[in-house]
């Protein structure tokens, strides 16, 4: 890849909180208009090696270096406490200054731009992960960083948001690291799959990865041949319904 | 008119009432109510200090209010202590060394209650120079920090991971924190500020659908316990400190009652 894309590189990262290595040996690079997601078990560094990219978690040995300082995210777990009385509105607004245009095409591109006024303690979970992902991309930002967003979103939904990240990633140009549990999403969509254990085990790109040992071994046979099975090109999309639109 | 020990009271009262509204607010949203306690305790100390070396009360206070402050935020970090059971040490240890220190100053006549309880008539035209200017410089400092701290206390690894800097601000939110104790332990008493941190904030959450409403109504709410209370205070001969908190309690209550269902469908 040319290097001027490069928008974060990590080089031998690795975080150690006492008494362990969270991720050790990190080592990978994101680039514009490109899709890198994350996969591994739970407790594998994933969430980890996502805040190091981020510059929420220091390094404890070797280095992040980023050459973007607009990076949005999309963090795993997010609690409002509930005397915080906040609208979606002011919710989008936290970190940046939109404008009320902005706003709501960011929400309607994730399909709620409805809630505009509501509060967001009384949205659902579905609801609040579409909102999340709105605030995100309202920035245009260089530097994606979504962890497990379409938790809690209903299957139509999940399919019209992974559509619409690849989307993003082509008009926006900008670099995506996705930490998924959706195979079919990971291996069909994604540039540049890596598999994380506390260390790499492996990656590469989809097609290679699902016939390499380590993701065997982690993922089982069986998941890997069905992975690899179900490798296909979307050339349609799907609309909040799941109905089929161009 | 500043003759009027009253009106001297009524100005204070309000000037600290503007600086608690936002800053309660904050307290409530990122659960520091116990924080705000632990730092009014150590207040104690820093009063005593004040008479022991005759500087002035406010400074000695902000000085010792900011230590602990620090101290705290440092030990959080090092011990596998609960924050609560931290709080506690550093909240009754500080004020027990207060008492302590206040037992070897026998030669000072010390006003206990009304360092306890707040005092209205020791409030000088010096006071309400300084909770007035006190007051501009700490909103001031919250108003340019305001974007960075209100992200932060939504969540904050999101701030951290958009360039909003939350630690720095979290410092300086602790700072001011000590400094609106600074400003307000001679007026409210350094055991209930952090009452009038809470209360109004506590009322204006029931009222309020975005933050910048309850940071609006709790500044309102809290310049209203100000007035009803001093105003009972003087008719009841009561201390004005807890007038005040009482007062801010009957507003509380009624911000329970009759809004209640109206609040419930402005959603």
């Amino acid at each position: 890849m040319n290097k001027n894309n490069s928008l974060v590189k990590l080089e031998n990262a690795g975080v150690y909180k006492s008494p362990k290595w969270l991720v050790r040996g990190i080592s990978f690079e994101v680039n514009k208009g490109q899709i890198v997601t994350l996969i591994g078990p739970n407790g594998s560094g994933k969430t980890t090696t996502a805040k190091m990219i981020l510059n929420i978690l220091g390094t404890s040995e070797g280095f992040v270096k980023s050459n973007t300082n607009k990076m949005a995210y999309v963090p795993q777990k997010i609690n409002i406490d509930w005397t915080m009385p906040l609208r979606v509105i002011d919710f989008m607004k936290i970190t940046s200054s939109l404008n009320n245009t902005q706003i709501t095409d960011s929400l309607n591109m994730t399909g709620v731009d409805k809630l505009l006024y509501s509060q967001i303690h009384s949205l659902s979970g579905g609801e609040f992960q579409r909102v999340l992902i709105a605030r995100a991309i309202a920035t245009k930002p260089d530097l994606l960083v979504l962890d497990e967003p379409v938790q809690g979103v209903d299957f139509n939904g999940e399919i019209a948001l992974y559509n619409l990240i690849k989307k993003i990633s082509v008009t926006l140009n900008c670099g995506i690291l996705l930490i998924s549990h959706d195979m079919h999403f990971v291996m069909s969509t994604t540039d540049h799959v890596i598999c994380l254990n506390g260390h790499i085990c492996c990656s590469g790109n989809p097609s290679s990865i699902v016939k390499n040992p380590e993701y065997i071994k982690l993922f089982g046979e069986h998941n890997s041949e069905t992975l690899s099975y179900y490798q296909h090109q979307h050339d349609h999309s799907h609309d909040n319904d799941g109905s089929v639109s161009n | 008119m500043f003759d009027d020990f009253f009106t001297r009271a009524l100005i204070a009262g309000i000037g600290i009432a503007i600086v608690t509204g936002p800053l309660g607010c904050l307290v409530i949203w990122r659960r520091l109510s116990y924080f705000g306690d632990t730092l009014s305790h150590s207040a104690l100390l820093g009063v005593t200090l004040a008479y022991a070396f005759s500087i002035n009360i406010s400074l000695s206070v902000f000085i010792i209010s900011g230590t602990v402050a620090l101290l705290l935020l440092s030990l959080q970090k090092r011990t596998k202590l609960a924050g609560d059971s931290l709080l506690g040490l550093l909240a009754h240890s500080s004020l027990a060394i207060g008492l302590v220190l206040i037992g070897f100053l026998s030669s000072i006549r010390f006003d206990l209650m009304g360092l306890l309880f707040g005092d209205i008539l020791a409030v000088t035209i010096e006071d309400i120079f300084i909770i007035w200017l006190g007051g501009l410089i700490i909103l001031g400092i919250l108003f340019f920090i305001w974007k960075s701290i209100f992200a932060a206390t939504v969540n904050y690894d999101l701030a951290a991971a958009e360039g909003m800097r939350p630690e720095l601000s979290n410092f300086i939110f602790t700072l001011l924190l000590a400094g609106v104790i600074a400003i307000s332990i001679k007026m409210i008493g350094a055991l209930l500020i952090t009452g009038l941190l809470l209360i109004p904030a506590a009322t204006a959450r029931s009222l309020s659908s975005s933050p910048l409403q309850m940071v609006i109504l709790s500044t309102l709410t809290g310049i209203a316990s100000v007035i009803i209370g001093l105003l009972s205070s003087l008719e009841f001969n009561t201390a004005s400190g807890p007038s005040i908190i009482v007062a801010g309690l009957v507003l509380f209550i009624l911000s329970l009652i009759p809004f209640k269902r109206s609040s419930a469908l402005q959603r």
